[in-house]
Parts: structure tokens; sequence; C-alpha cells
């Protein structure tokens, strides 16, 4: 049996690299996959809190909307409010016991971990979209946009990428957080490396091999995330173009001060005959 | 006989206990270029926010061709794509390129085909010479091409009247000179224009109705010969006196 620090963990790598790979990709699964349907649950929410309602205009959307955000509300509250390892417990047994549904490991791990990123994401989108300018609601506005209309086209894409931030930071603690998933039996990254450790008693020699995957895994995250807010931004310089085959060349004429006197007006404006 | 696009009845408008206007009447006929003009607080761009309901008017009303704005039926989204709006901040959208702000009210609240609708941008950029940059984002470019492209999304909606709220407070002299350059060209091209504006020379030179507002009330109204050379009332003379003396 190897005998030193060095010699057990390339012991362990070589008997059980597989469990620990195969405990990270349960890991990985379950915080991407959560992250993105509780990012979804938060969008829904976040949008559901900021639609704009006049009491006096149509009474029954306002108290329906009113009803609608006080349960929203309670959600949001409980689900930040308690432990996800606690939440995990009630919701697992409490399914079979109240409800006599037994939840697979993945429904139950999905579920659990995708309402509590939906929790938290719904304060940050309401966040994101407040921080937009009210001047891009005007401006959408005042082109005939409805509410509809101005939220997805103009609003949100620019509240996605004030808050893409947050969401990385929800990817990462979901990575670290499905750990508690172990309470119900979920066969993720931290469940493997204490089932190596059990074997062998090698408690140090496990959880520093889980450490180290741990941080690559959310060290990759991180800077995935950045690579893709940098793509959503576009690039700094830009291309003037001229040789668009539309854009001709008018669009270089200079204006001159007094329009009487200049004849590249007229020139200028005479395309509407083309039109 | 001629054909109110837009006539204000008895306007009025207060936030919590401030009265912001009162009384306002007024009417736009089609190729009227008017201005409206007055010290800052007076009520100007809340008139206009009112006409384009991005305010709700307190009291009064407003007819579009007649029809009361304020009905309970009427539908805000199809009556803001006839009556455009220019903002003081020009409100680009920043998500977008100079053509793709052009082209969203087409195909989304128009529903006009891609191509068609690419025409119609191409255009009016060309119109207001920002042909050029249509692949840009407008955090790429200064405030008077960012306000001359808004001008451009104004216009690609072909609306009955456009109004500007202070387009060019908010841009150095030298960019003030070619968006006014934009409207003057558009003025005597005979589009219907609502103008707040504090530039009094374009006010006096492209106008053919002029409006004063000082303390939420029109004091004064008339042809710009009328308001500039021969203001009637104290407060009108006292206003243009600073500019009389540049």
């Amino acid at each position: 049996m190897p005998q030193t620090f060095g010699e057990k963990i390339l012991y362990i790598l070589q008997n059980y690299g597989m469990t620990f790979l195969r405990g990270a990709g349960v890991t990985m699964l379950i915080a991407v996959v959560s992250t993105f349907i509780g990012c979804i649950i938060g969008f829904l929410v976040g949008i559901v809190q900021t639609i704009p309602t006049d009491r006096s205009k149509n009474p029954v959307k306002w108290a329906l909307l009113g009803l609608v955000r006080i349960i929203l509300n309670i959600y949001v509250e409980v689900f930040r409010g308690t432990p996800m390892m606690v939440q995990a417990m009630f919701i697992y047994y409490g399914a079979a016991m109240l409800f006599h549904i037994n939840m697979d490991m993945w429904t139950a791990a999905f579920f659990i971990v995708s309402i509590n990123t939906g929790a938290y994401m719904a304060e940050t989108v309401r966040g994101g979209i407040l921080s937009i300018d009210s001047g891009q609601t005007e401006g959408a506005k005042a082109i005939g946009m409805n509410h509809f209309q101005t939220m997805v086209h103009v609003v949100l894409p620019q509240a996605l990428r004030n808050i893409m931030p947050q969401i990385g930071n929800n990817l990462i603690i979901n990575i670290k957080d499905t750990c508690v998933l172990t309470v119900i039996g979920t066969v993720e990254l931290f469940y493997s490396s204490k089932s190596v450790a059990g074997a062998y008693y090698w408690y140090f020699e496990s959880f520093t091999i889980a450490m180290v995957v741990y941080f690559i895994l959310t060290f990759l995250c991180s800077r995935l995330l950045r690579l893709l807010e940098s793509k959503m931004d576009g690039p700094e310089s830009y291309d003037l173009a001229t040789s668009d085959t539309l854009a001709h060349t008018s669009g270089m004429t200079r204006f001159s001060e007094d329009p009487d006197k200049d004849p590249k007006v007229d020139r200028f404006f005479s395309t509407r005959g083309d039109m | 006989m001629e054909d109110h696009v837009l006539e204000v009845r008895h306007l009025g408008k207060t936030f919590g206990k401030n009265v912001v206007l009162r009384d306002i009447d007024f009417t736009v006929n089609t190729g009227d270029v008017t201005c409206i003009i007055g010290a800052s607080g007076s009520g100007k761009s809340t008139l206009l926010r009112c006409i384009n309901l991005l305010e709700t008017p307190t009291c009064g009303e407003i007819l579009h061709h007649g029809r009361s704005i304020m009905d309970k039926g009427f539908n805000p989204s199809k009556y803001r794509a006839k009556v455009g709006m220019v903002f003081q901040s020009f409100n680009l959208f920043n998500n977008m390129t100079v053509l793709q702000n052009c082209m969203i009210g087409l195909t989304k609240v128009l529903g006009v085909k891609k191509e068609t609708a690419k025409k119609t941008a191409m255009f009016y950029l060309e119109k207001v010479g920002m042909a050029p940059y249509i692949h840009v984002k407008p955090r790429q470019i200064s405030g008077g091409q960012k306000q001359r492209v808004a001008i451009a999304r104004a216009l690609a909606m072909e609306p009955e009247v456009l109004l500007f709220d202070e387009p060019t407070s908010a841009l150095d002299p030298q960019m003030v000179g070619e968006v006014l350059e934009v409207m003057r060209t558009l003025a005597k091209e005979g589009l219907t224009m609502l103008v707040v504006t504090h530039e009094m020379a374009f006010a006096r030179d492209v106008s053919s109705h002029v409006v004063f507002m000082a303390d939420g009330v029109i004091c004064e109204e008339g042809t710009p010969q009328q308001i500039f050379e021969a203001p009637q009332h104290e407060r009108t003379r006292e206003f243009l006196q600073r500019f009389r003396n540049n």
C-alpha cells in the first residue's frame, strides 16, 4: 500500500480517477442545467415584477397582478431565506410523505437547485431591468412598441448583458453548492470524494483532489463567462460601410451653414424619387 | 378645410401638488413647423411628453384628427407609430447597430418585410448623412451623429408629425449645427414638426408658428415675425431680450 501523501494521491487517481470524473460531471451537469433553468425562472419572475400597472385604467389586471406578485414575493423570500440543504430534505422527503412522489436523484437535484437559483435570479433580473435607463423604454415607446416588444427587443437584451457577472456568480455558487445534495443521495463530486476517502480512511488526500477539481471547474467557468461577456460587447473598432451597395457615398456629404446656398442639398434630397 | 393633425384643448398637468401645465390650447396643422420656446421649467417638455402620451395629462384633451387620444379604447402604441418623437438624450437602443435602430420599428411595429425595411432605413440614414455608420453601435458615435440617427429612426416610421424635445440641448455648438441643418431641410420638405427648442435663430427662421410658454401657460403665440419682432407680452419681451442682444 502507498505510504506517502504523493503516493496515496497517485493511487487514488489511478484507481478512482473515473469516480472523481463522474462526480465532477454530475456536479457540472446539475450546476449548468439548474443555473439555466433558474435564469429562466428568474427572468419570468423579474419581468412580472416590473410590469407597469395602472389601477384606474384596468382594475382587474391590477388586482390579478398584485396577487401574483405577492405569491412570487413569498417564493423569493422563502427560498432565499432558508438553507438549500434544508430545502433539499424538506422537498425530497416532503414530496414522498405528502404526495407519494418518489423523485429520482436527477429530478430532485435539478428541481431543488433550479428553484433556489430562480429565487436569487428574480431579484437580479429585477435589478437588471431597473438599471436600464428609462430613455431606452421611452425611445421604444416613441416608435410605437408595446410593453412586450420593448422588453423583448430593447430592455431585456441590455439587462441580460448587465447581469452576466451575476449569472456567472450563480453558476459558480451552484457548482460548489451541489455538494449539499449528498444529503438526499446525489452522487456528485463531494459524495464521490467522501466514498473514496471512506474506503481507505484517506480523508486529506481524497479531499485535496476534490479541492483541486472544484477549483478547476469554477475557474474554467468564470474565464469562459468572461469570454462570453466580451463577445457580447462586440469589437471596439468599427468599419464604415462606404462600400455598401445601398449606401452609395451620399452619407459623406457635409452640411453647410446655409442650405439655400448649398448646391449639394438638392442632390442630397433628390434621392426621394428613387423610393 | 385645414387638416388638424393635433389639437390640444384646455390641457392641464399636475405632478402631485405642482401644477406644470394649465389650460394649454393650440393646434398643429399638416405642414406646420411649430416651435415652442420659453425658459427652462416652463412646461414645454412636459407638454410634448403629454402629446406623445409619455405622461398622462391630468385634464383637458388632445385630439388626433379629431379623435381624443385619452379615450379608454385608444391604442397608444398605434398612435405613437404615427407621431414620432426625437429626444434630448437621443435614446438610441444601445444593443443595436445604427441600421437595426432604424429598422426595428418598421419590422416589429409596422410589420414591414426586412428587405423593404432596410431600404427605407437606408434612405433616411442617407438623408441625415449617417449611411456609412450603419454597422456601428450607438456608443461609438458622437452626440450629433446619435441625434441624426435618432431623427432617421423617427423618420423611417414615416410619421404624420414629428415631435422634437430639445434635440440640440445636449450637444456642443458644432454638433448643434449639423442637427439643425437636418431639421431645416425636413422643414423645407414639408414635414409637420413640433419643436421644443432653445435655438431662437431656428425658431425665428424655420418655424411657421411660434408658441411662447411661461409658468405652464401659453403666454403668447403667433408667426415668428409677430413673436420676435413685435412681442405683445412683457414676459415674451423679457425672454427674447437676451437673444436679441446677441
